[in-house]
């Protein structure tokens, strides 16, 4: 068993858990777009970023691909966190603004900007259609191409692949592709037809991400650096 | 060639090499030491070694004189070079007509030839004496140094200067713990970018839970502008694999990878080469030595991705997967190639390793920085007088590699910026001239160490266009599973063009700052999160030049094409027809003694006419 502190909780973890599954386990959550419980984790989406560490030699990892490990310090809704996963956010956006569920994201997120040439190509490289395939429906018909900028998704030689059973795993497992959004302003770069969908914790209060700011603490975020009678007085309210 | 007989015991190998040892130092013939490495190569070696060999043999002397061709000296400028000892006279831009001179005048009459003598760029003095040239008196060669005295195809020749003593005393009197205590003690950090202590990454390894263990050596050296690695490789392979042979010892691996890319042709076959020596001499394979350590050594070749450097991504691609980092922890001490513990070492750091061993940890550590030890190589390049690979202790500073060693900018321009550690390191202004090199102090200065190549800009160098240069690197080069380091690479390098092109906003600079920050924040591994230095570097120190760009649609520096315009001065053109020629556009129109007309619409701002001008008639604004 291991022994961690996310948001300041003590929490277990079973050996093997990621951040993440660690913080599912609690209740605590992260945003996710291209982890699946179904599949192995990935880590390129870069939305599950937690912050761990304490004090300047803290730094932002990706809760989906990071283990669990005896001691470690997790902040889960730090500005840190925030800044970075909303900079993610608008880069998706520019890359496929069709997308429903990246337009949540982006309302969920406060990101009200959009401020890159939109390209419009709709697929945000998350993989997941690749691991669908290959572990899933055991079918390893399509695959990442190139790397950088030129990297995309495809078949071995853009050829049609015998090992495709039309199956349309794919498709069902794609963030972007799919689900368009509706909103009032469905074609504009960003929508934010949903902006008060479900607001997520800060550790310090913002009126504008924390839907209880003015009724108070729901209980899980954490103020910077709590004084030692102030945790301890936390505690006691939560039990 | 000499002739490769198996060793079987260590007391046969230590014999050997001291054989080999009073072998060379009753050389009675004089020897010719050609610098044949790639660079060598490009500028001509080949056929000044030919030349030479052939007037040999016209001469009847081959019983007297030797031509050793060796890897690169690091004098990259004045290739190709030859050392002839016993004279020890340095000669620079050897050509085979020099061939004949050589042979009669020098090593004959034991006259010196001026005409190829390095002349100093300030005094104006000949230097007949390699130890004596500005270059190479600031140097601590330990490294390096060897480069220039063996033949890298000959293992006994790297005998000759002690070369597989180191083994075979650790084989001898040292326990693998006892091995690791010693690197420990020296200090050794990484020389490959992060600088992590070499010791303590043995050590790890060697705790580690897991059989069999590897060891691997990074050899695929990507950064644009550094080659030390190569050269090494090129130069004194058997230096590598004796510090890997060691490496493997302490550890206890049995099998080992050299990660060599391709694109280092003559590495490559430098390197097989002498595995397959050390294979027949049984300084690799079963039972070593007559010791029970077994040490398989395997070649991989890379395909020229810059980030297969990084480690994880070098073993997801010796596995035959593709070159992408994984997520550390779990680092390759405890889970790397084929899910074993693995211990990666950069090419310099394997090299430095028998060194250590050689003059002991106490003398390593001595060298150098509290923070950073021995010596480091740094590949000077760019506009410097002085183009070559450099050994310096750590702790100099670069206005002592810069001026005293690199013999400063050419042409009498000022110093503008120093680019160090390659793609994901930064641009160090004037004002950090002073700065010492080590870890710590490049780190703090916005930069970092990298792999060591040193990028020298002079005031004709645009920071902006520098920084899309390393962006456009980046965002073809980064692996693209990352978001952030993929698409924020990409968004750089549009927002950093669109300056270039003189349609930037002032809110460009915000916006380069946040996603510069984010991407360095949200990258899983170093490539991500260096990748935003060459931005946030420039910035910080050259902003002005950015809102040149933004503000007055000027680049100070005229590199920018849309953003310049070539005009003719009126009071200085005498009309003398010399930029009409090479004008690919036929946009000037003029007679002789007229005054030239240039054509704004027909040019395409290539400074064809600006480089033959000789009447500073051609403007650039």
């Amino acid at each position: 068993m291991i022994n961690m502190k996310i948001n300041n909780l003590d929490v277990n973890a079973e050996e093997g858990w990621s951040i993440l599954e660690t913080a599912k386990f609690y209740g605590l959550e992260i945003p996710t777009l291209c982890y699946n419980e179904g599949l192995s984790q990935f880590g390129g989406c870069r939305l599950c970023l937690v912050e761990i560490g304490e004090g300047p030699g803290s730094k932002l990892v990706s809760s989906c691909t990071y283990p669990a490990e005896e001691g470690l310090f997790v902040r889960t809704d730090t500005h840190r966190v925030f800044e970075a996963r909303r900079m993610m956010i608008e880069l998706m956006l520019s890359v496929a603004p069709g997308s429903k569920v990246i337009q949540d994201l982006a309302s969920k997120f406060g990101v009200k900007q959009m401020r890159f040439t939109v390209r419009n190509e709709e697929c945000i490289l998350c993989g997941l259609c690749v691991r669908m395939c290959a572990e899933q429906m055991d079918g390893h018909a399509i695959g990442f191409q190139n790397r950088g900028h030129k990297k995309k998704i495809s078949t071995p030689f853009d050829m049609r692949s015998e090992e495709c059973r039309l199956c349309g795993g794919c498709m069902y497992i794609c963030p972007a592709c799919q689900l368009r959004c509706q909103g009032p302003d469905a074609d504009t770069a960003i929508c934010n037809g949903c902006l008060t969908l479900d607001p997520s914790c800060l550790d310090t209060y913002d009126e504008l991400q924390c839907w209880m700011y003015t009724a108070g603490r729901c209980g899980t975020c954490v103020q910077e650096k709590p004084e030692k009678s102030n945790s301890e007085d936390n505690e006691k309210t939560m039990e | 060639m000499k002739e490769i007989k198996k060793i079987n015991s260590i007391e046969e190998l230590k014999s050997t090499i001291k054989d080999q040892t009073l072998f060379r130092q009753a050389e009675q013939k004089a020897v010719l030491f050609v610098s044949a490495g790639t660079c060598g190569q490009a500028r001509g070696s080949l056929k000044v070694i030919e030349a030479l060999e052939k007037e040999i043999t016209a001469q009847n002397l081959k019983e007297k004189v030797l031509v050793k061709v060796t890897g690169c000296h690091g004098f990259c400028e004045a290739e190709p070079n030859i050392i002839i000892q016993p004279h020890n006279i340095f000669y620079q831009h050897v050509e085979p007509k020099h061939a004949k001179d050589i042979i009669s005048e020098t090593i004959l009459n034991n006259t010196v030839i001026d005409a190829l003598l390095y002349t100093d760029p300030i005094s104006k003095d000949s230097i007949p004496k390699e130890a004596d040239i500005g270059f190479y008196k600031k140097q601590k060669r330990i490294v390096m140094g060897d480069n220039a005295l063996i033949d890298p195809t000959d293992i006994l020749d790297y005998m000759s200067v002690n070369g597989y003593s180191s083994l075979s005393k650790i084989l001898d009197e040292k326990t693998p713990e006892a091995v690791i205590e010693t690197m420990q003690k020296s200090g050794l950090r990484g020389r490959g970018g992060a600088g992590f202590p070499t010791g303590k990454k043995w050590a790890f390894s060697r705790q580690a839970k897991g059989n069999p263990k590897y060891i691997i050596c990074n050899a695929d050296e990507g950064d644009p502008g550094a080659y030390m690695d190569r050269s090494l490789m090129e130069g004194n392979p058997h230096r590598v694999l004796e510090g890997m042979i060691i490496g493997a010892y302490a550890i206890g691996a049995e099998e080992g990878y050299i990660y060599i890319r391709d694109e280092y042709p003559l590495a490559l076959q430098n390197i097989t080469k002498a595995l397959e020596s050390a294979e027949q001499m049984g300084l690799l394979g079963k039972n070593i030595l007559g010791t029970d350590f077994n040490l398989q050594l395997h070649i991989s070749k890379g395909a020229g991705a810059f980030v297969c450097g990084e480690e994880t991504a070098l073993i997801a691609s010796i596995e035959g997967k593709i070159g992408e980092p994984r997520q550390r922890p779990p680092y390759p001490a405890v889970r790397g190639l084929w899910k074993r513990p693995t211990n990666i070492n950069n090419v310099e750091t394997w090299a430095t390793v028998p060194v250590i061993f050689a003059n002991g940890a106490d003398w390593f550590s001595n060298i150098g920085t509290d923070g950073s030890k021995g010596t480091k190589i740094f590949s000077l390049v760019g506009k410097i007088n002085n183009t070559g690979l450099v050994e310096v202790p750590m702790g100099i500073t670069l206005r002592e590699v810069i001026y005293d060693i690199g013999g400063g900018i050419p042409e009498g321009k000022e110093f503008k910026a120093v680019q160090t550690g390659g793609p994901s390191g930064g641009c160090l202004p004037k004002e950090h001239l002073d700065l010492p090199i080590d870890y710590d102090s490049l780190f703090q200065a916005g930069s970092i160490m990298g792999s060591g190549g040193m990028i020298v800009m002079d005031e004709n160098t645009c920071m902006v266009d520098v920084a899309k240069y390393f962006l456009n690197f980046l965002r073809d080069e980064s692996c693209g599973k990352c978001l952030s380091c993929r698409e924020g690479t990409q968004r750089m390098w549009e927002i950093v063009s669109s300056i270039t092109e003189g349609s930037g906003k002032d809110s460009d600079l915000d916006l380069l700052g946040q996603l510069a920050n984010a991407v360095k924040d949200a990258s899983m591994c170093a490539l991500g999160q260096t990748a935003a230095n060459p931005v946030l570097s420039t910035i910080r120190y050259f902003k002005d030049e950015y809102l040149a760009h933004i503000r007055d649609n000027k680049c100070p520096a005229a590199v920018c094409k849309d953003l310049i315009q070539y005009s003719i001065i009126s009071e200085n053109c005498t009309g003398c027809l010399a930029c009409i020629k090479p004008c690919p556009q036929v946009a000037i129109k003029g007679e002789l003694k007229q005054i030239h007309i240039l054509d704004q619409n027909k040019c395409i701002k290539c400074g064809a006419c600006f480089e033959v001008c000789n009447f500073n008639a051609i403007n650039v604004e």
